[in-house]
C-alpha cells in the first residue's frame, strides 16, 4: 500500500495540549515538515516561548530551550553565535514577540542575525486568559478591554511585518494565515523558505502566521476562521514584506 | 603563565575570562565596567569567539542563557543598575541549571546612584537577586591580580555544580591598574568536554531540552530540593577566605573587595602602634566562611566589619558568629572608599569597648 502522509520525523509522537481549533498544532506540523524536507532536524535548535506554546519544547524532535517571555530572539542569538552550524528558530506568540519582546525582535532583525522566527498572531493573549494583545483589533473585546479596544485608551494594533521591513538587517518577512487549507499550504511554503534562507546564511527571516484562538475569542473554531478572514485580514494583509534573495547575513560566530 | 603584566582591573578580568576559555560575550555599556565589553569586542574575534553588543542588559543575559545552553564558556558583565535588569536571566539560568559566568563592577546606588565604587549589591548577590529559590557562587577579588584569575575558578565551580557564578568587584577595582600574573595555563576550549546536556547537533542521540519549569504537582519541589543538595556541597567544599594576623588579635577586621585593601592599610598602622588587630577577608561571599568566623568568635574581643554599604555583610557576620562577640560596623555607603586612618580610629574605639557593648556606628 502506498503511504501518502505520515507524522513528520521532526515532530514527536506525543499528545499536544492545545485547545480545539487552536492554530499552534497546525503551525508546529508545518515547521516540522519544513525541517524534514530540508534535512536539518539533527542540527536545529528551537526556542520555545512563554504562553500557550510553552510546551513546544516537548513536541519538536530537535534540541529545544525554553526561555523568559519575549527573549526568544536574544536566546537564539546566543545559540547561533555559539553554534553557527546549527539552524536556530524562535517560536513566539503576539504578546511574546510584539509586546514584552519587541525590543529583542527589532534588534535581532536590525543586526541581521541569521535566525528564523515563527510568529503566531491570533490577536489575543491565550494562556493568561484572553487579555488584550498588541495585535488586538480596534473594537475587539478582551478581558482587559471588555468594551472593545478603544484606540483613545488602548492605542492601535501593531503590524510587525511592516515594521521590521524598514530594517536593513531583515531579509525575508512574510505574513501568512492558516484559516483555510489553501492558506495552510502557502504558510508551509513560507516557513520552508524562511528556514532555507537561514541555511543559505542570508540573515534574519520571520514568518507571521495569522491564527485562531476560539477559546479566548469566545467563538467556535469555524467562527474563529471566519474572524481571521473577515476581521484580521483587512488589518493584517497577507504577503511578502521583504525578500532579499541575494543577501548574506551580516554576522558570523566562531 | 609567569609573565608580569600591568593591567586595568576590568581589562584583566576580560583577559582572564578569554584565557579561561570564554568564547562568547554579550553585554551593554554601563560605567564603571565599560572596559570589559570594549576589550572583548576585539579580543574575542581574535581568539575565534563572538562578541555582541546587546540592545539591553535583559537581551545580553538572555544571549548568555542561549550560549551557555550550547555548553561553551561565555560571559557577561555589568554594573549595579544593569545587574538588576539581568536578574531575570540569572534566575532562569539557575532554574535551568546552566553554568553562566557574569561580573558586577558595583557602583553607588540605589537607582542611578553614581559611578564610584561601592558595595551596596551584597544582598542582591548573595541572597539570589532574581525570583525563586536559588544561589549564586560569588567571588570578591581585592586586587587586579584576583580580577584576572577568578574567572577561571568561576567557570570551574559553575560547571561542576551547574550554578551561576559571579565576580563581585567594584568601580575602584575595575578602574585601577596593578601588576598581575595569570596563574594558570591558557584553556583551549577545544580540549573541554562538551557536557551531556548541551544543545546543538542531536545526530545519533535523543533530543535534549533546557528549561526551568515543571508544572506537574510536586516535581518542581523535587528539582529545587535536588539543587539544594548541590548548594550544600558548595557550602561544604568551596569556601575561600584570607586570614591575616588573627592569631593573637583582640579586634578582627572583616571586609571584602576594595574595603579589605583599606583595612590592610589600617592593619599595618595598628600593628605598628602595637595594637593586636587582625584581618579576615571572605573571598567567597556565597558560600560565606561561616565556620571559620564562628571559630574566631570564641577567642577575640570583637569584630569590626568595614563595608562600603549601609551594612549588609555585617548580617552574615552576626549570624556566623552567633553573637558570641560584639560585631561593630564602619559603613561608608554610596561610592565612598574608607581610609586607613578612619578605620584605625574605629579599631581604637573597638579596643576601648573590649568585650562590652557595641561602639557607635557611622
Amino acid at each position: 500500500m502506498l503511504q501518502v502522509n505520515k507524522r513528520p520525523e521532526s515532530l514527536l509522537d506525543v499528545k499536544m495540549h492545545y485547545c480545539p481549533g487552536c492554530g499552534h498544532g497546525i503551525v508546529h506540523r508545518l515547521v516540522a515538515e519544513a525541517m524534514d524536507e530540508l534535512g536539518i532536524r539533527e542540527r536545529t535548535v528551537g526556542v520555545a516561548p512563554v504562553g500557550c506554546a510553552v510546551f513546544a519544547d516537548h513536541y519538536f524532535n530537535c534540541d529545544m530551550i525554553q526561555g523568559p517571555h519575549g527573549r526568544g530572539p536574544a536566546i537564539a542569538t546566543g545559540i547561533k553565535r555559539s553554534k553557527p552550524g546549527c539552524i536556530v528558530f524562535s517560536y513566539q506568540g503576539d504578546g511574546d514577540l510584539a509586546s514584552i519582546g519587541m525590543c529583542e525582535t527589532v534588534h535581532s532583525a536590525g543586526r541581521g542575525e541569521n535566525i528564523t522566527i515563527i510568529f503566531i498572531n491570533n490577536a489575543i493573549y491565550g494562556m493568561t486568559g484572553g487579555q488584550m494583545a498588541p495585535t488586538t483589533l480596534i473594537g475587539q473585546k478582551a478581558t482587559t478591554c471588555p468594551m472593545g479596544r478603544d484606540p483613545q485608551v488602548n492605542g492601535y494594533p501593531i503590524r510587525v511585518c511592516e515594521l521590521l521591513a524598514t530594517l536593513d538587517g531583515s531579509r525575508y518577512l512574510e505574513r501568512t494565515s492558516i484559516h483555510t487549507a489553501a492558506h495552510v499550504i502557502k504558510a508551509k511554503k513560507a516557513i520552508k523558505k524562511a528556514f532555507q534562507y537561514q541555511v543559505e546564511g542570508k540573515g534574519f527571516s520571520m514568518v507571521e502566521v495569522l491564527s485562531t484562538c476560539p477559546t479566548n475569542m469566545g467563538i467556535s473554531p469555524l467562527d474563529a476562521c471566519k474572524f481571521v478572514q473577515e476581521k484580521m485580514l483587512p488589518m493584517y494583509p497577507l504577503g511578502v514584506y521583504k525578500d532579499v534573495p541575494g543577501g548574506k547575513a551580516n554576522v558570523s560566530g566562531n | 603563565m609567569g609573565e608580569k603584566l600591568l593591567m586595568k582591573g576590568n581589562d584583566a578580568m576580560a583577559e582572564g575570562a578569554v584565557r579561561a576559555g570564554c568564547r562568547f560575550f554579550a553585554g551593554y555599556p554601563i560605567t564603571p565596567q565599560n572596559e570589559v565589553p570594549e576589550y572583548m569586542s576585539w579580543r574575542l574575534p581574535q581568539a575565534g569567539g563572538s562578541f555582541v553588543q546587546a540592545e539591553s542588559e535583559v537581551a545580553a543575559i538572555n544571549m548568555l542563557y542561549g550560549a551557555a545552553a550550547t555548553g561553551i564558556r561565555c560571559m557577561t558583565s555589568s554594573s549595579s543598575p544593569g545587574i538588576s535588569l539581568k536578574q531575570e536571566g540569572i534566575s532562569y539560568a539557575a532554574g535551568a541549571d546552566l553554568p553562566i559566568f557574569f561580573a558586577n563592577v558595583v557602583r553607588g546606588g540605589p537607582g542611578l546612584g553614581n559611578i564610584a565604587g561601592a558595595q551596596g549589591d551584597y544582598f542582591q548577590s548573595v541572597r539570589g537577586g532574581g525570583h525563586g529559590d536559588y544561589r549564586t557562587f560569588v567571588m570578591a577579588p581585592d586586587s587586579v591580580e584576583e580580577m584576572g584569575n577568578f574567572p577561571l575558578h568561576c567557570y570551574e565551580v559553575a560547571e561542576k555544580y551547574r550554578v551561576p557564578a559571579m565576580v563581585l568587584a567594584d568601580g575602584v577595582l575595575g578602574q585601577m591598574m596593578e601588576p598581575l600574573e595569570f596563574r594558570f595555563p591558557q584553556v583551549d576550549p577545544k580540549t573541554l568536554q562538551s557536557p551531556d546536556w548541551a544543545l546543538g547537533e542531536c545526530k545519533g542521540r535523543k533530543n535534549r531540552l533546557v528549561g526551568s519549569y515543571d508544572l506537574s504537582e510536586g516535581k518542581l519541589e523535587v528539582m529545587t530540593l535536588n539543587r539544594g543538595k548541590r548548594y550544600a556541597e558548595i557550602e561544604a567544599k568551596e569556601v575561600m577566605f584570607e586570614s591575616r594576623q588573627c592569631e593573637d588579635a583582640q579586634v578582627v577586621l572583616i571586609a571584602y573587595g576594595i574595603a579589605a585593601r583599606a583595612c590592610g592599610a589600617a592593619l599595618k598602622m595598628a600593628r605598628a602602634e602595637g595594637l593586636k588587630v587582625g584581618l579576615f577577608r571572605p573571598i567567597t561571599l556565597w558560600p560565606f566562611p561561616k565556620s571559620q568566623l564562628r571559630a574566631l568568635a570564641d577567642r577575640v574581643d570583637s569584630f569590626l566589619v568595614v563595608e562600603m554599604s549601609m551594612g549588609q555583610m555585617v548580617d552574615d557576620v552576626r549570624l556566623a558568629t552567633e553573637f558570641r562577640a560584639p560585631v561593630h560596623l564602619h559603613a561608608r555607603p554610596s561610592g565612598v572608599t574608607p581610609t586607613g586612618e578612619e578605620i584605625l580610629k574605629r579599631i581604637k574605639d573597638a579596643l576601648k569597648a573590649g568585650k562590652g557593648e557595641r561602639v557607635c556606628c557611622k
